[in-house]
């Protein structure tokens, strides 16, 4: 299987001589034949270096994480290609209220009809804000979709037979948690801190070629920090033995900043989420609760997606504040209704 | 064009996982229409792009004909480099498809609680009657064994070492994807078994009322008295 394509993998020499008006060199496509090949040719090798038990547990986590999110991307990005393409710019504008004040709530609402996990509504919120809704409103949207729709919420009841409030409670602290942020971005918030990419594709005249273009660039885009997510939460889950989670579920204030860490660390889908934090019975329920809550807006790979969609000064700013706001009104909805 | 040739190759990978049943060592089969579509568009994104290409190539042509299309128009200048990892999955699933989570997971996190119950069917027909690692455990630990006395059980699962360096038979399960999951385990007693870590096994047992803790998360562990065993091959579905 690797023999015929071995000849083709020196293609630089003839290619770098730079042709007067373009100055090309070795093309990206040359760069990848070698790689494909070399991966090919090393594939032995890999495998063999990957033999070891944490190692393979490694690899599975990785490629299982990448699997999961895989249709969430997909369909994600071909909603935000179709918002940033077919949905006139003046739509937005009619569909939320037009004071921003009150657009962030009703942004954090919409958020229910999104049926999805994280890591489709980091480009959707993107392309919103690329058609002119108000950063804080889809921000909102960001942290509200994947957190308090119908399938997350469902799975949480089932996950947490005889406590029917959690549920409840999750929803509501998430809400809460987006509407606050969004709002707080009115207030501090600086535009100059979202850097979205320069994408003229998307002005093209044809709005197919158009779409097209704008799958694969966030496909390949969001994708790729996705993968570095992917890799970061696969390390974690390896690295960290539950046992030691485990001695600190008797602090109650500890155990609250150690499952927030946890969510942020595992990068779980927030469609699952809730079965681990069922697993995790010694902990109390305040601090499954915040485990929920913080999970679906920050973790490793949503982060990563955030640096590559809005960029490093935002994602700076804003994983860590919503972190912070994730935890003090999980708490206080724990502590109250549960 | 090279974006392109990248998203064909991870498109490709998606669907041949999922027809192959590969995908099964890293999701739940629930997954499976949503990935063949999933798969199926970035095929379809990565074709367009490659005609799209084609066509502006060919109709740019008319000045230098001796230039590959991949570098004759303009508007590949900005591809987010960063894209260039989604080989890794492709490396991951077509090359080295790894396997699906065994022993070195299981020691790591907790086993599952068996969950209790308001009440025990009868166990189905069948001797020995197939049951599954959860569905024993939780009838030997919350109906002390009740609905088991008597009968004899056929339990499938993978050799672990447990704290005692003893081997327990487990079971990953998960609820989204393998980062999820989290194993069952259920002591062995009875006939001594030899098989090594990771083996797939086939047990036929009887009710045990030994019950042990695991160390990890201190969970109820259930314990079953082995008859007989025999190693068996993993099966198409790996996790519970």
């Amino acid at each position: 299987m690797t023999a015929p394509t071995t000849t083709k993998g020196t293609p630089g020499p003839e290619k770098g001589t730079p042709s007067p008006e373009k100055g090309t060199t070795i093309g990206s496509l040359e760069v990848l034949a070698v790689v494909l090949v070399l991966l090919v040719l090393a594939r032995g090798r890999i495998a063999g270096l990957i033999s070891g038990a944490a190692l393979q547990t490694w690899s599975t986590v990785f490629v299982s994480v990448l699997v999961q999110a895989v249709p969430f991307l997909v369909f994600g990005v071909v909603l935000s290609a179709v918002i940033a393409v077919f949905v006139p710019r003046g739509f937005w504008a009619r569909a939320l209220p037009s004071h921003p004040a009150l657009a962030v709530p009703a942004a954090g609402v919409a958020g229910v009809i999104l049926p999805g996990c994280e890591c489709g509504s980091v480009p959707i919120a993107g392309s919103l804000i690329r058609r002119g809704v108000t950063p804080a409103a889809a921000l909102a949207f960001l942290l509200a979709a994947p957190a308090i729709n119908p399938i997350v919420l469902t799975a949480t009841v089932i996950a947490f037979p005889g406590e029917p409030m959690m549920a409840v409670a999750r929803g509501v602290a998430s809400l809460v948690v987006a509407v606050a942020m969004g709002w707080l971005w009115l207030r501090v918030g600086k535009p100059e801190w979202i850097k979205l990419p320069h994408r003229p594709d998307l002005d093209d005249e044809s709005k197919a070629r158009a779409f097209w273009a704008a799958c694969r660039h966030d496909i390949m885009h969001a994708g790729g920090f996705l993968v570095l997510g992917a890799a970061a939460a696969a390390t974690i889950n390896v690295v960290i033995p539950a046992a030691w989670l485990q001695s600190l579920a008797g602090y109650p204030v500890l155990s609250v900043i150690a499952l927030a860490t946890l969510a942020v660390l595992l990068s779980i889908c927030s469609e699952a989420d809730a079965f681990v934090a069922a697993s995790l019975s010694q902990f109390s329920l305040t601090s499954r609760l915040v485990f929920l809550v913080v999970g679906p807006m920050v973790d490793l790979k949503l982060i990563s997606m955030q640096t590559g969609v809005f960029g490093r000064r935002f994602a700076m700013r804003f994983a860590p504040a919503t972190f912070v706001a994730a935890i003090l009104v999980g708490s206080a909805f724990g502590v109250v209704l549960l | 064009m090279t974006q392109a040739v990248i998203m064909l190759l991870f498109g490709g990978a998606i669907i041949k996982a999922t027809v192959t049943d590969v995908f099964l060592r890293y999701v739940k089969a629930g997954l499976q229409p949503f990935l063949l579509v999933a798969g199926i568009l970035l095929v379809a994104a990565a074709v367009m792009t490659i005609w799209y290409d084609l066509r502006a190539a060919r109709r740019g042509e008319a000045g230098h004909d001796d230039h590959e299309p991949d570098d004759g128009h303009g508007h590949g200048a900005h591809e987010p480099k960063v894209g260039w990892l989604l080989l890794l999955p492709v490396l991951g699933l077509l090359l080295i498809s790894p396997p699906a989570l065994g022993s070195f997971a299981a020691g790591q996190a907790g086993s599952v609680g068996p969950a209790a119950a308001s009440d025990y069917p009868p166990l189905p027909a069948g001797d020995p009657v197939e049951l599954s690692l959860l569905d024993y455990a939780s009838r030997a630990v919350f109906d002390g064994g009740k609905s088991l006395a008597g009968r004899t059980v056929k339990l499938t699962g993978f050799i672990t070492p447990g704290p005692d360096g003893k081997p327990m038979l487990a079971r990953m399960v998960l609820t989204c994807c393998a980062a999820d999951g989290r194993p069952i385990k259920v002591g062995l007693s009875g006939v001594p078994m030899d098989a090594p870590p990771d083996a797939w096994v086939e047990v036929a047992g009887v009710y045990s009322n030994q019950v042990g803790t695991d160390p990890v998360n201190q969970a109820q562990v259930a314990y079953v008295e082995v008859k007989s065993w025999q190693e068996i091959d993993q099966p198409k579905q790996p996790y519970a």
